[in-house]
């Protein structure tokens, strides 16, 4: 802080002195900016007349102010905006395909549940679309930023899975599958597939897992009619345990999803 | 106007803002970058290179968007080819890529406000700086526009603002003046000057003009490496009468890009 201007200064200052040069009145002003102590001494110091003419021009300022308009509302955060922009085809295409499990559980119901076999994949194209060099026009500018990264990923995967929950519990809800069988397996997948991201890319890995799971699982318990022994009531823990274990990998390895090569 | 904070007044504690030595790039499996030095402080940088010099590639390493494949490089002090933490250096990096996509439902306020949040900038001074930010490159009554409805020059006028939102230390821009006419170009040079004030500013370019004009330094590559860096009177002191160009500068490059081909051979 300045220093404080002499008692004689201040109240030459307050009488508008023209002998006051300039330099004095902006060291005034540039203290008075900062020190309550100066401002009330000067208070006292002002003449009446300055003082009525203070009072008026306040209180017209206040009356402006209640007549104007009000303050402008900031618009919607663009962020939320951003996220509902890439993955929407995706969630839309999972949608459908959900939809028809569920027709498919209600004219076949002798048949494993279509609902249970496809809930691991279901969170697959939107996760694999919500960080893509393909699908995210802007890649090349948002990975050079230091918002990119694990943490990116992650609150892109969070509004992939705001989605794809609730329509996993319709789902189960019309077809009567257990919930817990629908989210776990849901939950750990979606943990592998950024894990595994970490090494070859999110969306060859979500590719990679999907493919794996139809072929091993999906395709021989249609074929047999049974359902597979992984999804029985019973695998929910397991399912958990999986999908903390890989969380867990993902988030040690969180420096490989800054650069492009990791992460496309 | 705006206020300046006691962290940009503070002396540097390095001596190059940029400085690579022995880069390596890859661009696919081709080595694009190999074993280039160079040394960039404060100023206009302008990098000349014949097509598949390897321009953006080091442009891409430089914004740290692509692993480095050997070598070390370092910005602003800190060093980025390892797998070290890079946000510190990448909220003082500006990076205009050559060819780079867009929301086109956003209006350039919309895209440029979130290209500024996404720089991690204080939420509070992001619908300013994003004001500035248009103003300097001439948006300002596109502002609320679509970016589907810009021409291809607007696009670039937009991508330069998201560019020099957060007052960057280090700014890269691939390519600038593409699609800009030659009074926009003009301007371009203008606000080039005025950044490079206080920031390192290396824009890749073909155009040996533009260079000449614009930039205090001048960076020739090819084949990945270093060909000559100087200033571009040392550009023109090169070449000579029968060296193919229309100017002075442009039989400087050519002199400069024989010799080393020759040599390499």
């Amino acid at each position: 802080m300045t220093m404080h201007p002499d008692v004689a200064v201040l109240a030459r200052y307050a009488d508008g002195d023209p002998g006051l040069d300039e330099a004095s009145v902006w060291s005034v002003e540039s203290h008075l900016e900062t020190c309550a102590d100066c401002r009330a001494r000067l208070a006292g110091q002002i003449p009446d007349d300055t003082r009525a003419l203070l009072d008026v021009v306040g209180a017209a300022v206040g009356r402006g102010i209640e007549a104007g308009p009000a303050p402008a509302r900031r618009r919607m955060a663009i962020r939320r905006r951003r996220l509902a922009v890439t993955p929407a085809p995706w969630l839309t295409m999972t949608a459908g395909v959900l939809g028809c499990a569920v027709l498919l559980h209600a004219i076949a119901p002798d048949l494993p549940s279509l609902v249970l076999l496809l809930a691991p994949v279901a969170p697959l194209p939107g996760v694999a679309a919500s960080w893509n060099r393909r699908t995210d026009p802007a890649w090349e500018l948002v990975a050079g930023t230091p918002s990119a990264g694990l943490g990116m990923l992650l609150r892109r995967t969070t509004a992939v899975l705001a989605v794809v929950i609730p329509l996993l519990a319709l789902a189960g809800a019309r077809t009567g599958a257990p919930l817990a069988m629908l989210l776990t397996p849901c939950l750990a997948f979606t943990a592998a597939s950024i894990a595994l991201g970490s090494l070859i890319g999110v969306r060859r890995a979500a590719a990679g897992l999907g493919t794996v799971w139809s072929v091993a699982v999906v395709a021989p318990s249609l074929a047999t009619a049974q359902l597979p022994v992984v999804l029985t009531p019973g695998g929910a823990a397991a399912w958990a345990a999986a999908a903390v274990g890989m969380a867990g990998f993902a988030a040690a390895r969180a420096d490989l999803f800054r650069r492009l090569n990791s992460a496309d | 106007m705006r206020t300046i904070s006691a962290a940009e007044t503070a002396p540097a504690t390095y001596a190059w803002a940029v400085h690579a030595e022995q880069l390596k790039v890859r661009a696919g499996r081709h080595l694009a970058v190999d074993g280039l030095d160079l040394r960039l402080r404060t100023g206009v940088h302008g990098l000349l290179g014949p097509n598949g010099a390897g321009k953006t590639t080091l442009m891409r390493a430089l914004a740290t968007v692509l692993k480095t494949a050997g070598g070390e490089l370092t910005l602003l002090g800190e060093p980025v080819s390892g797998r070290g933490d890079l946000r510190r250096v990448r909220r003082e990096l500006g990076y205009l890529p050559q060819d780079f996509g867009f929301y086109p439902r956003f209006t350039v306020r919309e895209f440029v406000e979130y290209m500024a949040w996404l720089k991690e900038m204080p939420k509070a001074s992001i619908p300013a700086a994003a004001q500035r930010a248009v103003e300097r490159v001439g948006l300002t009554a596109k502002a609320d526009a679509k970016m589907k409805t810009l021409s291809g020059g607007m696009v670039r006028r937009a991508g330069i603002a998201q560019a020099i939102v957060n007052d960057p230390q280090v700014l890269l821009l691939d390519e600038p003046t593409v699609g800009l006419d030659p009074e926009q170009r003009l301007d371009f040079r203008e606000l080039l000057a005025d950044i490079g004030v206080d920031s390192c500013v290396l824009v890749s370019t073909h155009l040996v003009e533009d260079v000449v004009a614009a930039c205090t330094d001048v960076v020739l590559v090819n084949e990945g490496k270093l060909v000559f860096q100087g200033s571009p009177e040392a550009l023109m002191a090169h070449g000579e009468q029968g060296d193919p160009g229309f100017s002075p500068a442009e039989r400087g490059y050519s002199a400069l890009l024989r010799r080393h081909r020759g040599g390499a051979a």
